[in-house]
């Protein structure tokens, strides 16, 4: 049944760029993880927050508007522009920055040295805040994103397979440009780490916070860096479901699909990111494929963590993390 | 500040450069535990300063004050003819001052030559784009700071385990990599906390030498933290003798061992 075969290859295939994608936000947790300690629950409203900045900057909408409107009796609505989309991703960067900035002054600056469970209570904290504040500026609505990345099904793929197997590919353009930028990210991400001086500082402060102050490396700077960084990667995550599926605040619920894939990769590997994405992402797919007829579907929802459940039983430190062992 | 022109010339012939670093008064408080309590002292350009003092002296926290990891809470750090504002580690490390940790703090992860890459970091000055180009003077100090790192990595003998990883060393090496580290920063002053502690003896010898020739070789003026008396008393020049946060003697090693007052709190009852 070549048939079946071929159809299992394609869902492999797009498995493996939906994964893509849980990658690129389990990415944003491992950079901040690694660098501080902090288990950054709000990554996924970051993705959220970025991509609705996003399309607001796109359509010279104005921040706040009903709060405006409804304070001063205006009707205000928009700029009255339309911006190219790479300026505007550009300045969402920008804000992604400042937020960074904000996010370390305003909070974790005097929260540190409490315990991680404070940390990660703030974490929450962040992503109910933010949540709330991309509501007030920008709308609750949900809005269609287009910044110029082609959709669709990819038709040379189509032929080509087609005359070479008889059986035609389904792989959307989309997903292909997804896995390509991400690709390129990462490999941007390894290069800056390894061989600029902000890289290796921020490797050395991942591995020891007071070995890098004696060389002297700013923990607040590298903080603010990496809280970038990881906005940053949420921006493209953000862009990628945004375009997906519009920007919605459900958005903010894929960061609970990066769980799992941390538990899968560990929570301080950044190969382990992606290959944990990547794995969740086949597997799910595949499972639903070809266990899903069985018990009726829907198996998307759950594997993921049933899949990670079995690795905390047995490989609790995941499949690149730091092996746990306790000195006694 | 004193003269700082002024200077000596030791036992065996080297000549000793004005103050570099003056402690004035300096009082470290912990709630109500008084660490350090009214202590002046100097360090002149290119001695080897010695802090001993009996466990709980409050030698620790003296280095901790000169490397800025703690803030005291009376009296004046001056460095090279200026008063020192409060400032963070990382902020004193740039300014020259690099240490040691006598519970090594080394980047475990990371292989041998990349820790002491690292004593670099303070001087790469070129921009983040002209590294990620890998072009023209990023590329000149990067093969530059290279090369430090590789002059130090030999003079401290560590060639054969430049690519391993930290973690894999023995003790004794961590040590001599932790040197390494912070010798490659070229320091104007360079502290060492205990570096001979947990040492077996012939680990002591290779780590006194390396000490005396790190000196020698580069004319580094070096402050360290030893309970060891036999080998504070070889190496150093001068030597500050803490007991209970308070300053109890200093001089040279022949003047402090004179001290009556040394002998009755450290050395009388310790050795002899």
């Amino acid at each position: 049944m070549p048939e079946q075969f071929f159809w299992g290859v394609e869902v492999v295939l797009n498995g493996l760029m939906a994964g893509v994608l849980y990658a690129l936000v389990a990415l944003g947790f491992v950079l901040i993880f690694k660098a501080s300690g902090i288990f950054n629950y709000s990554q996924g409203v970051l993705a959220l927050f970025a991509a609705l900045t996003l399309v607001g900057i796109m359509d010279g909408q104005v921040p706040f508007a009903h709060l405006i409107n409804a304070a001063l009796g205006t009707e205000i609505h928009h700029f009255g522009w339309h911006l190219p989309a790479l300026l505007a991703i550009l300045l969402t960067a920008l804000v992604m920055v400042a937020l960074a900035w904000a996010v370390q002054r305003f909070i974790f600056r005097h929260l540190v040295g409490q315990e991680p469970i404070i940390l990660f209570m703030a974490t929450i904290g962040l992503a109910y805040f933010l949540e709330g504040l991309g509501d007030i500026m920008w709308g609750a609505d949900i809005k269609n994103l287009d910044v110029g990345l082609p959709q669709g099904i990819n038709a040379t793929i189509d032929e080509v397979t087609y005359e070479w197997f008889g059986y035609g590919f389904f792989i959307d353009n989309l997903d292909i440009s997804a896995t390509l930028i991400a690709a390129a990210l990462v490999t941007l991400l390894i290069l800056f780490a390894q061989y600029t001086k902000q890289g290796r500082a921020m490797r050395a402060v991942a591995d020891d916070h007071q070995a890098a102050l004696s060389v002297g490396v700013s923990l607040n700077f590298i903080w603010i860096m990496v809280w970038s960084l990881a906005g940053v990667v949420a921006l493209v995550a953000g862009i990628m479901w945004g375009t997906k599926m519009g920007v919605q605040f459900s958005l903010s619920l894929i960061a609970l699909k990066a769980l799992p894939v941390l538990m899968l990769g560990g929570f301080t590997s950044i190969p382990g990111a992606i290959v944990g994405g990547l794995i969740i992402g086949v597997g799910e797919k595949l499972f639903e494929f070809l266990i899903g007829p069985m018990v009726g579907g829907a198996t998307e929802n759950w594997f993921a963590y049933v899949l990670a459940l079995v690795f905390l039983v047995f490989r609790p430190q995941g499949l690149f993390g730091e092996k746990i062992i306790e000195r006694v | 500040m004193k003269d700082t022109s002024e200077g000596y010339v030791t036992a065996d012939g080297r000549k000793i450069g004005g103050v570099v670093m003056e402690m004035k008064n300096i009082t470290l408080r912990f709630g109500g535990v008084t660490a350090i309590k009214d202590i002046s002292f100097d360090i002149r350009e290119g001695e080897i300063r010695a802090i001993i003092g009996p466990n709980g002296a409050g030698k620790s926290s003296m280095l901790n004050v000169i490397s800025g990891f703690y803030v005291p809470q009376e009296g004046e750090v001056w460095f090279r003819g200026e008063k020192r504002p409060p400032m963070k580690p990382y902020q004193v490390a740039r300014q020259g001052i690099a240490r040691t940790f006598q519970n090594i703090a080394l980047f475990e992860g990371m292989s041998v030559l990349d820790n002491v890459m690292t004593g670099r970091l303070t001087h790469m000055t070129q921009g983040i784009l002209a590294q990620a180009l890998w072009k023209g003077p990023a590329e000149r100090e990067e093969v530059e700071n290279r090369e430090k790192a590789e002059k130090i990595i030999d003079f401290l003998e560590i060639q054969h385990i430049r690519k391993t990883p930290v973690s894999r060393l023995p003790y004794g090496l961590k040590k001599r990599v932790e040197l390494a580290r912070a010798l490659v920063s070229e320091p104007t002053i360079l502290l060492l906390d205990e570096p001979m502690a947990g040492m077996n003896v012939e680990e002591k010898e290779d780590m006194c030498r390396f000490v005396l020739d790190v000196n020698d070789e580069f004319g580094t003026t070096i402050a360290l933290i030893e309970h060891d008396m036999g080998v504070v008393m070889d190496l150093s020049d001068r030597v500050v003798v803490m007991d209970y946060g308070r300053k109890i003697g200093d001089g040279t090693p022949d003047e402090v061992r004179a001290n009556q007052e040394v002998i009755d709190a450290y050395l009388g009852v310790a050795h002899d």
